[in-house]
């Protein structure tokens, strides 16, 4: 088969799938064709839709490639969708964060840098399958340790872990974002 | 020094009323808070200032009867245990040289400082693409993953904080003290319930500060703020805000029941 055709294959595949493609996954649904030439089509489709006139594209995300419709259209897509768009209270993100940068992390050490109980929200995070237990730790008491999931990288568009800004970062970006914005206090004369 | 921090300091008594609250997401958030608001450098925490600031505020929890949880105790007395610790004049021990006496705010300052990174990652994290929020892919309904997928989106649309901080709002207004008490009357949270109840029957939405017209008096907006929280625990009525910082709606949750599903929480 021709490599014009590869595109068309992959890009079927990859319309139809119902999570992130990696290559791997690729690589075994299309054992007959050479391996970089697949990684040639997935990066022509790509191409193909970041280009101007198109409300999907294929994203990088949780190790794998997938069709998601732009973000700028996300308001249309939800008069389609019934369901409340996906919220998250503080208390869940800031234990999400601590996980994602801390993996593998113990109730206890969430908490320690939390300051609150964090028994409930480990729990709706499970559930959510946002975050999964990955073994326990080798210390008196064998607490549970906690690490995040592929839904989480799906969630949160992250390629992978990797692609996560490092807390350095963060903190710059905090320092030089919240200069400006910051309302002086009115003091008294 | 000491002297332009009083004047920093100023929201004394009369309108600390008027702090705003934001969801404190526990002790450290709100100590957070408290630095950052009155502009002080974290690395030299006026201990009695923030610590009076702060109990301050859990003595506002406590008015209104809410469960200051554990962990904002065991921080007020971290406080005042840090606050006595520098009034102790330092250990006239040569063999102790400065690096070895450290400050008692240290271990404070770098749990707030390590607790602060990772708020600003949280904020990072709400602010990605996120999917099913910005972004959607195809979906295949399995109906026992989307009956869970609704069940978890089912979630308190009116924070905790926000209601405290409308509430505040509204003891604002009363003056603080009324000299010709008698007797106290005797107001039921049960009788404000009903009373409450009885508003919201009659028209589709009631504005949340108009469930307190006519109170006079701390203890009947206390009742019928008791009351309010009484029903949302009940899930007899439901408690909306359409934007940040705008009108707060109460409505009955008997009828909207069937479709709404429940409210968490």
């Amino acid at each position: 088969m021709s490599n014009s055709e590869l595109k068309q294959i992959v890009e079927s595949i990859l319309f139809v799938a119902d999570a992130p493609l990696s290559y791997d996954r690729l690589y075994t649904l299309l054992e007959e064709f050479d391996r970089e030439e697949i990684r040639g089509a997935v990066e022509a489709v790509a191409t193909d839709y970041c280009g101007a006139g198109r409300g999907v594209e294929l994203v990088q995300v949780a190790g794998g490639y997938q069709f998601r419709s732009r973000p700028e259209y996300a308001d249309y897509i939800r008069r389609l969708r019934k369901v409340k768009p996906a919220r998250f209270t503080p208390s869940a993100l800031e234990t999400l964060a601590i996980i994602a940068y801390r993996q593998p992390v113990t109730r206890g050490e969430v908490e320690y840098l939390r300051g609150v109980d964090s028994g409930g929200v480990l729990k709706s995070l499970l559930d959510k399958k946002l975050i999964r237990i990955i073994g326990k730790k080798d210390i008196p008491g064998k607490p549970l340790i906690y690490g995040t999931t592929r839904e989480f990288m799906e969630t949160f568009s992250l390629k992978d872990l990797r692609s996560l800004p490092t807390l350095r970062e963060i903190e710059e970006l905090a320092d030089s974002s919240s200069d400006p914005d910051q309302v002086p206090l009115p003091l008294p004369e | 020094m000491p002297e332009t921090q009083h004047q920093l300091f100023s929201d004394t008594d009369s309108d600390a009323c008027l702090v705003r609250t934001e969801a404190f997401e526990g002790p450290l958030d709100l100590l957070l808070h408290l630095i950052r608001k009155n502009e002080v450098d974290i690395y030299n925490i006026p201990m009695a200032e923030i610590t009076r600031q702060y109990i301050d505020y859990l003595d506002l929890m406590r008015e209104l009867n809410l469960d200051v949880a554990g962990e904002f105790l065991v921080m007020a007395s971290t406080l005042i245990q840090i606050k006595s610790q520098m009034l102790l004049p330092l250990p006239d021990d040569p063999e102790l040289e400065e690096d070895r006496i450290e400050d008692p705010r240290a271990e404070l300052v770098r749990r707030l400082l390590d607790y602060e990174r990772y708020r600003d990652a949280s904020i990072q994290l709400a602010s990605r693409t996120l999917l099913e929020r910005d972004v959607f892919a195809r979906n295949f309904a399995v109906p026992e993953a989307e009956q869970a997928a609704a069940d978890s989106a089912v979630i308190p649309d009116v924070e905790l904080f926000e209601l405290v901080d409308a509430f505040r709002r509204i003891l604002a207004k009363v003056p603080l003290e009324s000299f010709h008490e008698v007797g106290s009357e005797n107001i039921s949270i049960a009788d404000r319930i009903s009373d409450v109840l009885e508003m919201i029957k009659q028209s589709d939405a009631v504005d949340f500060e108009e469930l307190f017209a006519g109170s006079s008096t701390r203890e009947y907006i206390v009742a019928t703020f008791l009351a309010i929280l009484e029903l949302c625990r009940l899930r007899m009525i439901k408690i909306m805000q359409f934007e940040s910082f705008g009108r707060i709606l109460v409505k009955s949750a008997i009828i909207a029941a069937d479709g709404e599903g429940e409210q968490g929480e």
